[in-house]
């Protein structure tokens, strides 16, 4: 492992647990923690709950929610702007569902008022029209998509979508994968997520790093990285992760729209 | 249903009469044909013939409508129970756990006049049932995250049982009684949907899981927790109400006077919980004007609901055990976060036997699609203990273990993975004591499936 930083030590924060993290997203910040201290870099994990000024962090990941408490988080972090600070100071930020929608330039809330972001993220968010998207969603990176330390591509993109959104990017994002199967940001571009320099965006839980172990050491190595190339990482036994990717792949991949009646593996 | 006689069924109109007809046939086929029990299918049906078949059945008839996140179809025998032994009329309810209008429907299908009806009910349908059924008494027990992709979200769901207890009429005048409802005032979204209800008998029967009530669905505000359980909004003042009973312990301690200690044939402090609902809700449906509203009576009456609920040891197989290689084997249910805190609890309640625990997830539509809940579960709490992870998304709970520094072992068949529980356990002590239960958790379909398998 070669950090550019020579940094030694990590804080993870988990943003507003008590408003955002429906979907058991917390679990990205607890993966990013374990994988850090796992590779002998000692790793806290902070619960920021609302109410009280953010923490300093290297990393912060940002959850879904429901749309009272995603407003109200909305206007703590404007508030609050410790976490553009951190984000001008090279600080990495991993939003997923409503907090990806909360890092864009506005947002909607139940009564499909517009509702200003963080701005983060060159990207809009409206209500969508049709029916939600509620299923399994595979995405593969593209030549837009974040390169990895090695300098190749992130594999497939696995996990599950529930969202009532539809995100629209601007010229000064790029998207962080295309939609193989469900809707992802469902604008008619085909593509899922967004990101910035080291800020990120995406519609999946599962949650997303449980089963995308290479975006979760992506965003390690940007955190290790004083430069915009993610530090290269020592590799980590993901055999129980790497089971899981490959069974709802194949699972995503032999039903339609994302749902399968069964699958059951001896 | 229990004691289901036809012969003193009340008459009906002519509609409702041949969809009960069309009902009782489709049950019939439905048995023959050996597809199952065709609760269900017989009361689709008869809601075909006639849509308006629920409101039909239930005029006239004491109901009591249960429902709640976790804990509803064990309250629901509970009171079953409570009522049943007590010497009053019949009581029919929907006991096999098909909570939605077509298995309310079958349930009250050919119960006689004058029974009792105990409902247990889908969060999502406690609207249709309090319009269609206009119930005596509605138990309301929790409400957190489950099944986000099938059921709607909390807060859309607690406006949703607030709209519908807002619309319950003013408090009973002579001759004719209202509904009461009977609420779990630790938990603030329970209170803030029950607070609109115009009779109200507030129950301290506790709450596990505070994450989906930290937004006061008042005002927005913060609500805090005092740590014994009081809770109050930082910026509104919807807080805690009074109660006229609660748990303390193993006790049930009634605001007027009184201490019972709840003594149950079912595990844990989350059951102490649903029996002290139940002993609030019961004399609210028996013949005798009891009351538990105060004084030397109020106590005994608590005692004797309970002595009765005592008697339940398992509910559709939950807390049930078998036996495979000699060893028995305890059967939990647990389908959401708020559930698996609770049979947590159990487990560290109990003494930690050091046997091992088997844990069986699927993820169907009975289930929900989206596993991502595991990951709001505390498994770190089973850390240190020996654990076989199985169910058709094993691989989605061995990888949450992982990262809950759980060492667990996959087995995907669950059979096999109970098989291997009891050959890693422990031999039985030999001079005959009974030895302790290996426990198997799953949620709901896992659950069910190693059931039928087993």
């Amino acid at each position: 492992m070669t950090p550019a930083s020579g940094r030694s030590s990590l804080t993870v924060a988990v943003v507003y647990p008590d408003l955002l993290g429906t979907y058991g997203d917390g679990g990205n910040g607890l993966i990013l923690a374990r994988r850090a201290s796992w590779r002998g870099i000692p790793a806290d994990l902070v619960q920021a709950d609302s109410g009280t000024p953010l923490p300093v962090a290297d990393i912060y990941c940002i959850g879904g929610g429901e749309d009272g408490p995603q407003v109200r988080a909305a206007e703590a972090l404007v508030a609050d702007g410790a976490l553009r600070r951190a984000v001008d100071q090279g600080a990495v930020v991993l939003g997923v569902c409503a907090g990806y929608q909360i890092l864009g330039r506005s947002f909607p809330d139940s009564a499909d008022r517009a509702h200003p972001g963080l701005g983060l993220l060159d990207v809009t968010t409206r209500k969508g029209t049709g029916s939600r998207p509620v299923g399994e969603l595979v995405a593969t990176a593209g030549p837009d998509s974040p390169r990895l330390a090695d300098g190749g591509l992130l594999p497939r993109l696995t996990g599950f979508e529930n969202h009532g959104g539809v995100t629209t990017l601007g010229p000064s994002t790029r998207p962080l994968a295309r939609v193989v199967q469900g809707v992802g940001n469902g604008g008619g571009d085909g593509t899922e997520g967004a990101w910035s320099g080291k800020v990120l965006g995406s519609y999946l839980h599962g949650p997303l790093l449980a089963r995308n172990m290479a975006l979760a050491d992506l965003l390690l190595g940007w955190a290790l990285s004083d430069t915009d190339e993610p530090a290269h990482l020592t590799p980590l036994d993901d055999a129980d992760e790497t089971a899981l990717r490959s069974e709802r792949l194949s699972a995503a991949g032999s039903a339609r729209g994302g749902r399968w009646r069964r699958v059951h593996r001896r | 249903m229990i004691s289901p006689t036809d012969e003193s069924a009340p008459a009906l109109p002519a509609r409702a009469s041949a969809a009960v007809g069309a009902l009782r046939l489709t049950n019939w086929l439905s048995r023959v044909l050996g597809r199952g029990s065709g609760t269900v299918a017989g009361g689709r049906v008869g809601l075909a013939v006639d849509p308006s078949l629920l409101a039909t059945l239930a005029r006239g008839r004491r109901v009591a409508l249960v429902t709640g996140t976790n804990g509803k179809t064990t309250t629901t025998r509970m009171l079953v129970a409570a009522l049943a032994g007590s010497g009053g009329p019949a009581v029919v309810s929907n006991d096999t756990g098909a909570n939605m209008p077509a298995g309310h429907v079958a349930a009250l299908a050919g119960a006689p006049t004058g029974a009792v009806a105990v409902l247990e009910v889908d969060e999502g349908y406690l609207d249709r049932l309090i319009a269609a059924t206009s119930p005596r008494v509605v138990v309301l027990l929790n409400l957190s995250r489950d099944q986000l992709d099938r059921i709607s979200e909390v807060r859309m769901m607690v406006e949703r049982w607030r709209t519908a207890l807002g619309r319950l009429p003013a408090p009973s005048s002579p001759g004719e009684p209202g509904t009461v409802v009977v609420a779990n005032a630790d938990d603030p979204m329970v209170v803030w949907a029950a607070m609109a209800a115009p009779e109200v008998r507030w129950v301290g029967a506790g709450q596990v899981w505070h994450l989906d009530a930290v937004g006061c669905p008042s005002c927005g505000g913060r609500i805090v927790f005092d740590g014994s359980g009081g809770w109050a909004c930082d910026r509104c003042p919807l807080a805690r109400p009074d109660r006229m009973a609660w748990l303390e312990g193993p006790d049930l301690v009634l605001a007027d006077g009184g201490r019972v200690t709840v003594s149950l044939g079912l595990p844990g402090q989350f059951n102490r919980a649903n029996a002290t609902m139940v002993a609030l809700a019961a004399p609210l449906l028996s013949d005798h004007t009891e009351e538990t509203g105060g004084g030397e009576g109020a106590a005994g009456t608590v005692a004797d609901v309970l002595s009765r609920v005592s008697r339940v040891d398992q509910v559709a197989g939950r807390f049930s055990s078998l036996v495979r290689g000699g060893r028995s084997v305890r059967l939990l249910l647990a389908k959401n976060p708020a559930g698996w805190t609770a049979i947590f609890d159990l487990l560290e309640e109990e003494r930690d036997t050091g046997l091992p625990v088997v844990l069986s997830i699927n993820a169907r539509t009975a289930d929900g699609f989206d596993t991502s809940w595991l990951w709001d579960v505390p498994f770190e709490r089973l850390a240190g203990r020996t654990v076989v992870a199985t169910g058709e998304r094993a691989l989605d709970l061995a990888v949450r273990l992982r990262y809950a520094g759980v060492d667990a072992t996959v087995v995907a068949d669950p059979l096999a993975a109970v098989d291997r529980a009891v050959a890693g356990a422990a031999p039985d002590a030999a001079d005959g004591a009974a030895a302790p239960s290996i426990d198997f958790v799953g949620n709901y379909t896992a659950f069910a499936d190693l059931r039928a398998r087993a």
